[in-house]
């Protein structure tokens, strides 16, 4: 019904965390430390991907649902917030469903992260500053 | 059979973006959106199948070209909004060399 709403909340989640890393890292360049500031642009990087594919897959799935009707342009905005019963309903799917897809994403995620870092060192942010 | 359509779009996108070292026409995040929808399609099949059991391997023909008519609207709506973000960004400078 609209379990696309789960992946889409950790999408915003992850995305203001990687904004407000991403201020931090410049207050730390400034400030001079160059450890801190790789680890932040680092841990940036890797967020950023997870928002890419929440994003990316919560926008598809959004399509799907307009297909089926279940999106509709105007308030309330979900077809299933016509009714009570629906909208239990559609909280269920959010938390079965769309719980089980927002973390079959991070655990996918969390196993390619951890493949490329093995692949991959970490560039200290003084290197990074000179490109 | 809108998973399996997703699943090949994304193996294919996946295999250009190998390819394209210089990373000029910017794919990567056409790799994760089709990968991401995937992975949360993969899902929901998971959910179906413990609902309908052998049913879900015999859907019917009708469900099955709708099915597959959603993956390939799907697969461009996620290439319409790549196109987007390629001529936004422009990495080739083309809109810079016809100004």
């Amino acid at each position: 019904m609209c379990c696309f709403v789960a992946p889409m909340a950790e999408a915003i989640v992850t995305t203001v965390t990687t904004i407000v890393l991403e201020h931090t890292d410049k207050s730390a360049k400034q400030a001079g430390e160059l450890q801190v500031a790789t680890k932040k642009q680092t841990v940036c990087k890797n967020l950023k991907v997870l928002s890419k594919m929440l994003w990316g897959g919560s926008v598809l799935l959004a399509f799907e649902h307009v297909w089926h009707g279940e999106l509709q342009a105007f308030y309330p905005f979900l077809t299933a917030a016509s009714s009570p019963e629906a909208m239990s309903q559609m909280w269920h799917e959010v938390a079965t469903v769309g719980t089980s897809m927002a973390g079959l994403v991070t655990v996918t995620w969390a196993a390619l992260m951890a493949v490329r870092s093995k692949f991959h060192k970490a560039v200290p942010a003084e290197v990074e500053a000179h490109k | 059979m809108t998973l399996l359509v997703t699943v090949f779009a994304a193996i294919i996108c996946t295999a250009l973006w190998y390819r394209d070292v210089e990373n000029k026409m910017r794919l990567s995040p056409l790799c994760y959106m089709y990968w991401g929808a995937s992975l949360m399609w993969f899902v929901d099949a998971i959910f179906e199948y413990a609902e309908l059991r052998a049913e879900f391997f015999t859907p019917a023909a009708g469900d099955m070209l709708n099915d597959a008519f959603l993956g390939f609207s799907a697969v461009a709506f996620g290439l319409v909004i790549w196109l987007a973000m390629l001529l936004i960004k422009d990495p080739k400078g083309r809109f810079h060399k016809v100004a």
